[in-house]
Parts: structure tokens; C-alpha cells; sequence
């Protein structure tokens, strides 16, 4: 069994943590022997996964700082 | 009539074709001597043609650099640059072919100081010897390029630039740093490929100076300044776009290219044009040959590989559940047969049948018993009757007993007062009288 992430919210997962997780419930399901209610549990985190993943890609915007001296702020980009 | 002895030289380059006509063993005084008599041996072509084989087979003319002032400079339709180089002393025919004037072009001029390299030729048809350059960049460039071979050599000396120091670029980066001109083309050209790409990542830019004495110390803190931060970027690209050498010229800088290989982070170095190639392009742990590039390098995993890897994680996901819950189904159905099989519905209804076999026999026994009890009914009453003492009254005997308290009287001192005789068909009173015992 993987360990879910400690069964974290899948909206605080990052898309790695989340992609990681999700391959492992994968492969979970695909080598494991798990009962029906645990791989139907597994089913659903990693449908969530899916849709975390998805949606941290299609909402993906390129974030740009810059940096002056130790301090980070919102790059103006001139068009 | 003198005759000339005439020596058939064969050179052994690839000019098998011609013939040094002049006496080689007469002395030169008696050879200067035109001599009337003898035969025309050349054409101008011929004479041409040697002239053009003889300056064209002096290796020392074919790899030239050549120091003078650009004039007579002139750009017909062809595309090809003619211009005249001269010094103080002398002049020099040059040709630029259209390919390579193509490069060079834009910074030629009247007047400029110019280094050309190339090679000597002779253009036979205008009987003129000339320059056919390739290659031209400003006096003093020489230079520069001497104090980067010096350069390279010292810290490729020093190992600076070994490939057991390259660090790997990660596949999937979250943070880029940046450390270029916030003002550059090169800039624009990494964010609009990264937000192609990747726009997962956070990008976060070190501005600097890029040329100029003051570039280096600039570079060097902004790569320094992105090394501190917390976390640590994943990558950092050091870029520019195309320029002189001069305009590159920091980026063979001493310090900053220390300060690449002292990086923690690793670093692509994007600097200039394909052909471009500074010594932090060495020092790098990935040399890109533009800034475009630089940022595609640090981004090997895209967008839209991820989304497809994404999906086809998602049909595994899916298939695997689906099978398992065939899987589930198919278990379940056979323990269903099963379940049938051993089912108690099967006993109830074998024990059902024993019921009533239970009944019709329990039936039977019963009427059996009931006929058996009717008759020893019938027989007791028969020996009941036969015992009834009244019976005895059809055969003469009375039954006796007093009037006034219907006591039986069997004895003579019983016979007191009136007593009530009862004989078969009924009864009557009568006195005692006369008692005797």
C-alpha cells in the first residue's frame, strides 16, 4: 500500500507530490491484492489526483519575479 | 643562334599541366638578355594563369589576416562587397562573396580599421591580383581573441572545465533563475519559451549588465544572489543575445566564469548566436547556443508531455478499476452459485416432504390408535353393563334404600322407617315391618 501522502487534501499537493501519488495508486492497483473497499478508496484518491493534476495544468500561468538585492517581487514584463 | 636549354619541371601539386620555361642552370645576367630570336612561348592567358598558379599554390597567401582601412567600398546588386584596403604605403584589392558578406555586412564602412583574413587569387580577366576575404572584424579583436585562448588554456588548466564537474539539468524544474539584461531580447526569448513549455515553473530574474567593463562584477553577484535564495533554483540560465565579441566580452570573464563553476545550482549558458562561444559556455554544465534554446534546454519535460502522461495515467487508473471490479463481480457471481448450491431453501424443502410423510403417518397411526381404543371402549362397556348392578334388578333383585336419606340399606338395622324398593322397570315405597337378623 502506498502511503497516500499521509492522505493529504489533494489541493495542497503539488502537481509532483500529486503525479507521485497517483502513480503509485496505480501501481498499487495493478500489483496489490486490496480489498474491493480499499481499492475503491484508492479508486477515488487517485480520481482526485487526476483532476488535481489537470487542473494545475490547465490553470498553469509562467510566474516571473525578480530579484534585487535579497528581495523578490513581480517582474513588470514590458511588452 | 644560342640555344636554350629548355628544363621540363613537373611540380608535384596539382598543376601537372605546366612548365617552368626559364633556364634554370644559365646565369640570371645572361638569361635577362631578351634574346630576338627567340619564340613567343606565352599567351596572356598562359602567363596569367601562371602568375594566378603561382600565388595561389603559396600557402603562405591562402591563410591571411590582413590589417588596413576599409575604402572604395562598393555593394552592387550581386550581393558581393568590393572595397579597397589600404595602409599609408600600399593598397589591396579586396572581394566579399555575397555568402559571407552576408554576416559581415552591417558594420563595414569607409575608413574602419579593419583585420581581414582570406586568401590571395588573381582575377584573371581584369589581369589583377586581389584579396578574397571571409572573414572581418575590427582592429584589435586579434587581440581579444589571444587573451581568450590565453584564458582558456590557464582554467582548462586548472580543470574548471571537466565534464566530471557538469552537473545534470533536472526534468522537471520549479524554479528557473534568470540572470541576464531585464531589458534584452534574450529575456523576452526565454520567458515566451518557458511559458511554451513549462509554464508550470516559477521564474525568478537576477537582473545585470551583460556588456561593459562594468558587466562582470554585475553578472558575478547575480549569479550569486540567485544561489542564495531559499530553495535553491533547479536551474539558472546565464544568457544574452548575439553581439560582437566585445559586446560578449563578459562573459569570458575570469570572475564570472568562476563564478559558474562554483555555482550550486547547475547552469545553461546561453549567450550570443549558434557560432558564439564564450569560455562561460565551457564552464557551464550545459552550453546553449541562444537564449530560446537555453530555456528549452532547462525545460526537457513540457506541458503538453505531462498532460499526456497525465491521461495515460488516468485510462490506467480507470482500466485497472474496472477490471478489479469485473474481477470483483466475476467472485462474487461464482460465490453466488455457490451460495445456491449449499443453500438452506434445499433442506427446507427435503424436510418439508419428511413433514408430511411425518403427518400421513402420524394420521394413520392416529385413526389406528382411535379404532383401537373404539373397540376396547365397546368391549369395556359390554363388561361395564354386564357389571351394572341394576342389571341385576331385570333378574328379580331390588335395590332398597330409606326414604328419608337415601341410604342404602343392606343391613336389617339399616331398614329403619320408610324405604323406597327399586326394581327393574321402577320403583315404589313400602313399611318395614317385622325386621328380623
Amino acid at each position: 500500500m502506498p502511503k497516500s501522502s499521509s492522505q493529504k487534501s489533494v489541493d495542497e499537493l503539488t502537481y509532483e507530490t500529486a503525479f507521485a501519488e497517483l502513480e503509485n495508486i496505480v501501481a498499487a492497483l495493478e500489483n496489490e491484492q486490496s480489498s474491493l473497499d480499499e481499492s475503491m478508496k484508492l479508486y477515488e484518491r487517485g480520481q482526485a489526483l487526476v483532476k488535481r493534476c489537470a487542473a494545475i495544468l490547465d490553470k498553469a500561468e509562467l510566474k516571473v519575479k525578480q530579484l534585487t538585492g535579497d528581495k523578490l517581487a513581480d517582474l513588470e514584463e514590458a511588452e | 643562334m644560342i640555344q636554350l636549354p629548355i628544363t621540363n619541371y613537373q611540380f608535384p601539386f596539382p598543376f601537372p599541366f605546366l612548365k617552368l620555361h626559364y633556364p634554370i642552370n644559365s646565369g640570371i645576367l645572361e638569361w635577362m638578355q631578351p634574346s630576338l630570336f627567340a619564340s613567343v612561348q606565352w599567351t596572356v592567358s598562359t602567363l596569367t594563369k601562371y602568375i594566378r598558379d603561382l600565388l595561389e599554390t603559396d600557402l603562405a597567401l591562402q591563410d591571411v589576416w590582413v590589417q588596413g582601412e576599409i575604402s572604395n567600398l562598393s555593394r552592387p546588386a550581386s550581393g558581393h562587397i568590393y572595397f579597397t584596403l589600404r595602409d599609408a604605403g600600399a593598397s589591396l584589392r579586396c572581394v566579399l562573396w555575397r555568402t559571407e558578406a552576408l554576416h559581415l555586412k552591417r558594420f563595414l564602412q569607409e575608413g574602419l580599421a579593419v583585420e581581414v583574413h582570406g586568401k590571395i587569387g588573381v582575377y584573371e580577366v581584369g589581369g589583377q591580383y586581389q584579396f578574397y576575404a571571409d572573414q572581418i572584424r575590427p582592429v584589435g579583436e586579434g587581440v581579444l581573441y589571444q587573451e581568450f585562448l590565453r584564458l582558456k588554456a590557464m582554467l582548462e588548466a586548472e580543470g574548471l572545465f571537466d565534464s566530471q564537474h557538469k552537473r545534470p539539468i533536472p526534468a522537471f524544474p520549479n524554479r528557473i533563475g534568470i540572470v541576464t539584461s531585464p531589458t534584452g531580447a534574450a529575456l523576452r526569448d526565454m520567458l515566451t519559451a518557458l511559458r511554451r513549455r513549462l509554464p508550470l515553473v516559477e521564474v525568478i530574474l537576477a537582473p545585470s549588465l551583460v556588456q561593459g567593463e562594468d558587466a562582470p562584477p554585475k553578472l558575478v553577484e547575480a549569479i550569486h544572489s540567485l544561489n542564495h535564495l531559499q530553495p535553491l533554483p533547479d536551474v539558472i540560465l546565464l544568457a544574452r543575445g548575439g553581439g560582437s565579441i566585445e559586446d560578449l566580452w563578459a562573459f569570458n570573464d575570469e570572475s564570472v566564469v568562476r563564478a559558474v563553476v562554483s555555482s550550486g545550482a547547475p547552469i545553461i549558458c546561453g549567450v550570443g548566436h549558434e557560432t558564439d562561444f564564450t569560455l562561460c559556455d565551457f564552464a557551464a554544465d550545459l552550453r546553449a547556443p541562444t537564449p530560446t534554446a537555453a530555456a528549452e534546454l532547462a525545460t526537457p519535460t513540457t506541458l503538453s508531455d505531462l498532460s499526456s502522461t497525465l491521461e495515460t495515467l488516468d485510462s490506467q487508473l480507470s482500466n485497472r478499476m474496472l477490471d478489479l471490479l469485473s474481477a470483483w463481480r466475476d467472485g462474487l457471481s461464482a460465490l453466488k452459485d455457490q451460495l445456491r448450491f449449499f443453500s438452506p431453501t434445499r433442506r427446507i424443502q427435503s424436510d418439508g416432504q419428511r413433514l408430511d410423510d411425518l403427518a400421513h403417518r402420524l394420521a394413520v397411526a392416529q385413526a389406528h390408535r382411535l379404532a383401537l381404543e373404539a373397540n376396547r371402549l365397546a368391549g369395556s362397556r359390554k363388561r361395564l353393563e354386564t357389571l351394572n348392578p341394576l342389571q341385576v334388578l331385570g333378574r328379580g333383585y331390588a335395590l332398597v334404600t330409606r326414604r328419608a336419606d337415601n341410604v342404602l340399606v343392606s343391613k336389617v338395622a339399616q331398614a329403619r322407617d320408610g324405604i323406597r324398593v327399586r326394581v327393574s322397570d321402577g320403583e315404589f315405597d313400602a313399611d318395614v315391618t317385622n325386621r328380623k337378623s
